[in-house]
């Protein structure tokens, strides 16, 4: 025949939004960010950034070949995972640790469980947490913003108030905190780059408002309530949310659409269980921050979450 | 303001079409295919053989049994066979051909009911179930079946469906601006068979024309036992013409899982078969025609037009302007639960509300990739299912549990694979559980 009809089940319209759109869209999210690291720790960052981006897009690359599967780089998942890396880095690490970083991300954290939407955590975290095994020194040793004094060998503000050093951080406001002028990784500390890339995320609908929202405003409410010896509702709420990498997990890492739950009230618990945690390990335990691995661990919990957490369908009554 | 459904997408509407143009008038071909079954329910049985001679209007196949209904000649001529012929929802439906020879009168000649207010609820019915009206929106259910409910369910309100939450589909809107004052005389049929004394008619907030229409003509309106009727104007939103999301946006009730809008004391009613109603209850006309929408970016002159059902779809395309180019797919229905067509040798059936001619560029041919689980399928569903987690279940042929999870609430709207962003068909693996449980 000359001009066969296509013959399908419906709907024979889609909407636009793709897999692939939705990746580079939070892509380009991050630049914002990215560029307001680079701003601040000087261009060598820059290299941290691409040294992890290529790693990433390597050995995705790799992996597929290996297992005979067709490479779309230009699903941006790789890139994504990459840059996200990147980003929990300190500014000054040897390009080797994003590489090694970024390798460990896309083999282990990714490829071992079946590639794109099967791993059950985030790939970029999962690489963050085997260099701060692994190399402790390395992911610890921080550096000042490039206009002060003292650029080298400095602490987070989160470091200095775990080891009762607070009287360091009395020139600190929370403009410094809010613009990124203060130590930490090269992704994290421009907060107010960061929330222009998140709302670009959630008016093109990328990611729901559920989980950023109910993780912050956990770890505010019980930073707020919790604060030790000094007495119950006397912390310091917007230090603890402005600080560390809470803005950068809580928005880009802990909303990854594949480690997350799927429905509404799945990701609203999802969303609480990080800032719980996040708030007891910045807390009690011996990390000065806790986003990261607070995610890992509701990545964990998400299939039980959206075991329990689907929505009753339409006219649900009880049997 | 509305009340409100949950879930549902927002496709683009490509109505503009052919909104614009007044409904066309009947379009009478020489040819029809008259399957015999049109409609949910046992196929009608036909009383005619081949070389009979029948005149446009003549009953040609009976009802066999409550939940069925009669076809009647859609023109005159003569019954060249009872066949198989393809129908557009199978490739092997039994159909009875008519040709015309030339020189009949194609003319059906109405005659005006003059008794119309001394019928009682029970005659009326009769009338609508003898002149072989059904449900027009697409499903085509008997509709003296469903103006029939048990004794013990009271039915308060009727809802007619106006939504058209169907993308290109224009025909309902435009039945609305030129026919509303027959659409009202229909309603008011419906009013006095199942004594309700409250209707609204729904209609979706981008069709203002219709809105403005029908408001018109309600305006000093009467109706039987005082009943009152009202506008009830609600978000654009698919599938927004659903029955049970057309109940909670325009009344806020909830029809139960596996129950039937009787179970809230409603009943709808699509717009088409209220003007059907009117047509057999005051111009005692049987259900020959229908209004549908001929559109598509392969057409030469997307419009609405009323044809003779039986009408093949290829006929009524030349006759009506022709292509511009070859199209790729051909969509009886609306482009999101409408049937793809493998030829244009079908015939409309009373079911069809339109006809897409669809060039590569309207439809998305894009490959499926990997669920990354984003969970815009669930944000969609209209009934709250889960459709990824379904489509897992159904993969892996675990059916009990994609039953415990609620799949035969699936009524196919689409809204799930429409939004999916990595493009897997997510609504033929429901279709596929659904009939595997």
């Amino acid at each position: 025949m000359k001009n066969p009809l296509t013959v399908s089940i419906g709907p024979h319209i889609r909407a636009k939004v793709s897999t692939s759109r939705i990746m580079w869209g939070v892509n380009l999210a991050l630049i914002p960010a990215g560029a307001a690291g680079v701003f601040i720790f000087g261009v060598y960052s820059l290299y941290v950034i691409m040294a992890s981006v290529i790693s990433a897009v390597v050995t995705e690359w790799a992996i597929l070949a290996l297992r005979k599967k067709e490479f779309a780089i230009f699903d941006g998942s790789a890139i994504l995972t990459g840059l996200l890396l990147a980003y929990n880095l300190p500014p000054d690490v040897p390009l080797w640790l994003p590489v090694a970083g970024s390798f460990f991300a896309i083999a282990i954290g990714k490829q071992v469980f079946g590639g794109l939407g099967h791993n059950i955590f985030n790939p970029a975290l999962t690489g963050r947490a085997f260099l701060m095994i692994s190399w402790p020194v390395h992911m610890t040793t921080w550096q000042n913003p490039r206009w002060q004094v003292d650029a080298i060998t400095t602490a987070t503000p989160l470091e200095l108030l775990k080891h009762n050093k607070s009287i360091l951080l009395k020139g600190t406001t929370y403009m410094d905190l809010f613009m990124g002028n203060r130590g930490g990784c090269i992704g994290e500390v421009c907060v107010v780059a960061l929330l222009i890339g998140a709302a670009y995320l959630i008016l093109k609908k990328y990611i729901s408002w559920h989980i950023p929202v109910t993780f912050v405003a956990s770890v505010a409410l019980f930073s707020w309530v919790f604060n030790g010896f000094n007495g119950f509702f006397t912390g310091d709420a917007l230090f603890y949310c402005l600080s560390g990498g809470l803005v950068l997990g809580a928005f880009f890492m802990a909303t990854d659409y594949v480690t997350s739950p799927l429905s509404a009230k799945g990701k609203i618990i999802f969303g609480i269980g990080c800032g719980v945690l996040t708030f007891l390990i910045r807390k009690y335990s011996g990390y000065p921050e806790g986003v990261s691995y607070a995610i890992l661990i509701m990545n964990a919990a998400t299939p039980i979450i959206d075991r329990y957490s689907f929505p009753r369908w339409f006219g649900w009554r009880k049997a | 303001m509305p009340y409100s459904f949950y879930g549902g997408v927002h496709p683009p509407s490509f109505k503009s079409l052919t909104s614009d143009g007044a409904l066309k008038k009947v379009y009478v071909s020489k040819r029809v295919v008259l399957p015999l079954s049109q409609h949910t329910g046992s196929p009608a049985e036909p009383v005619v053989k081949p070389g009979d001679t029948v005149t446009v209007g003549q009953l040609i196949a009976k009802a066999t049994g409550f939940v069925s209904s009669p076809i009647h000649a859609t023109i005159s001529g003569k019954v060249t066979k009872i066949s198989y012929s393809p129908s557009p929802t199978s490739p092997r439906a039994l159909s009875i051909f008519i040709e015309s020879q030339g020189d009949e009168d194609q003319e059906f000649k109405s005659k005006e009911r003059g008794n119309i207010g001394s019928l009682s609820g029970d005659e009326l019915l009769v009338i609508i179930r003898d002149s072989g009206v059904v449900g027009l929106g697409g499903a085509a259910f008997p509709t003296h079946v469903k103006l029939s409910p048990p004794k013990n369910k009271s039915i308060d309100t009727v809802i007619l469906n106006g939504a058209e939450c169907e993308p290109y589909l224009t025909c309902d809107q435009r039945l609305m601006m030129d026919r509303p004052d027959e659409i009202l005389k229909g309603l008011e049929v419906i009013l006095k068979i199942l004594g309700a004394r409250k209707a609204y008619i729904a209609i979706e907030d981008n069709k203002l024309p219709a809105i403005y229409a029908m408001e018109k003509a309600l305006s000093g309106r009467t109706f039987h036992d005082a009943a009152a009727v009202k506008i009830s104007v609600l978000h654009t939103r698919y599938p927004q013409g659903a029955e049970k999301q057309m109940i909670k946006s325009v009344l806020n009730r909830v029809v139960p899982a596996g129950g039937l809008p009787m179970d809230v004391g409603c009943i709808v009613q699509n717009v088409g078969t209220v003007f059907a109603i009117y047509e057999a209850v005051y111009l005692s006309r049987p259900l020959i025609k229908r209004a549908i929408t001929l559109t598509g970016s392969c057409l030469n002159e997307p419009m609405n037009v009323q044809v003779r059902i039986g009408t093949i779809l290829k006929d009524i395309a030349e006759a009506t302007g022709g292509f511009k180019r070859d199209p790729k797919k051909i969509i009886m229905g609306g482009p999101m639960m409408g049937v793809a067509q493998y030829t244009m040798e079908v015939p409309i059936v009373k079911g069809t509300s339109g006809a897409l001619f669809l060039s590569k560029e309207e439809l998305c041919e894009a490959r499926e990739s990997v669920c990354i689980r984003c969970g815009k399928c669930i944000e969609a569903c209209p009934m709250g299912l889960v459709p990824t987690t379904l489509m897992y279940r159904v993969k892996k042929e675990s059916f009990a549990e994609a039953k415990d999870l609620g799949i035969m609430n699936c009524f196919e709207c689409g809204a799930c694979a429409y939004e999916c962003p990595a493009k897997i068909p997510l609504l033929d693996y429901m279709k596929y559980g659904k009939a595997k449980v």
